[in-house]
């Protein structure tokens, strides 16, 4: 039943997507916290269908979302907000674990592994112009690996 | 085709045996996936608080592997994923997995309060333990384990940049590894099973 959910909040956030911006949204999650805990991520697929850019996202949850790019340098891990991700025509851009996220910072509440989180992506075309794209995202366990499958436990 | 096949193995014997020898020269009969530390001074020992503001210090852990990661409860990459990876290893070794034993140090005290860190590391394994000291100490622990982290503002809050190595104890206490992030639980438990042979 909650995965019959899933499926249908993922499958209307597709359509909204591909209805508005030409942006599909695929696999997006987000991962769980502990109480108390003040920041997490959220990952996805994007397919632009035309030269894009990913250059801010927002959610109900916090007002501090950021998109962040994860670097290792001489086995140190750097965190850094980036000012846009490159989505080229109908390449599929990861943001997962080892590479981009969406930061979510200062949050009030715990996210729950099953809730799912509200987001919105501001996409800007080539020609400058600027269009949202809503997305659902379920919120995974706090170990969930970055394949969208995990079997874990 | 038989007097060859002898041959060949006759050959395979005596090349094995150079490299035996060549090995129990050298003293270094045993390679490992991770960044091998035997013999390092460094590290020699830990003096954290757990969150039941127990201190812990590596004797408490004698008879274990000990798997040693630092990091901050909000970050959402490879925190998480390092601590999935070492309840992983302790899942690959099977029954020996009672014999290795994780810490989580935060490099975060300041956000990073004992109940965090507490249910932070049960959401990966029950048995693995955070540990925190103060700034200083925090700063002393990290020092001593050739460990870099800092504190980098981003928006209203910050983040932290830090070393993303998981540091293996032999289980008399001796370090013994260093392992990459990239390296896959798989290579992880190989390089640990080693370490928990009985010398």
């Amino acid at each position: 039943m909650k995965l019959v959910i899933r499926t249908a909040i993922v499958a209307a956030s597709l359509l909204a997507a591909a209805a508005q911006a030409q942006v599909t949204v695929k696999d997006a999650w987000v991962r769980a916290t502990v109480p108390q805990q003040k920041a997490t991520g959220a990952f996805m697929q994007l397919q632009a269908a035309k030269n894009s850019k990913l250059v801010s996202a927002s959610s109900p949850l916090t007002p501090a979302v950021e998109v962040h790019e994860m670097v290792m340098q001489d086995n140190v891990m750097k965190m850094r907000q980036v000012p846009s991700v490159e989505l080229p025509a109908g390449k599929t851009v990861e943001l997962k674990p080892g590479g981009y996220h969406v930061m979510l910072m200062d949050l009030k509440q715990q996210v729950k592994e099953g809730d799912n989180v509200p987001l919105t992506l501001v996409i800007e075309g080539a020609d400058g112009k600027r269009e949202s794209v809503e997305v659902k995202a379920p919120v995974r366990a706090l170990n969930a690996s970055a394949q969208p499958a995990s079997h874990k436990h | 085709m038989n007097h060859t096949l002898t041959r060949r193995t006759l050959l395979t014997v005596t090349a094995l045996g150079a490299i035996a020898l060549t090995a129990c020269e050298r003293k270094t009969p045993v390679t490992y996936h991770g960044i091998d530390l035997t013999g390092a001074t460094y590290a020699t020992d830990i003096r954290l608080s757990d969150p039941d503001g127990k201190e812990r210090t590596l004797a408490d852990f004698r008879g274990k592997a000990i798997l040693i990661f630092f990091g901050f409860t909000q970050c959402p990459d490879v925190c998480p994923t390092a601590l999935t990876r070492a309840a992983e290893v302790k899942r690959l070794l099977g029954p020996d997995g009672e014999r290795l034993q994780t810490l989580f140090i935060t490099v975060d005290p300041e956000r990073d309060t004992p109940e965090v860190l507490k249910a932070y590391t049960a959401a990966f394994d029950p048995s693995f333990i955070g540990l925190y000291g103060d700034l200083e100490r925090t700063a002393q622990t990290a020092k001593d384990f050739k460990v870099y982290y800092k504190k980098v503002p981003t928006g209203a809050t910050y983040t932290m940049d830090h070393t993303s190595l998981s540091y293996v104890y032999d289980p008399q206490g001796k370090l013994r590894l260093a392992l990459r992030h990239e390296q896959p639980a798989q290579d992880c438990a190989e390089d640990i099973r080693k370490l928990l042979k009985p010398a």
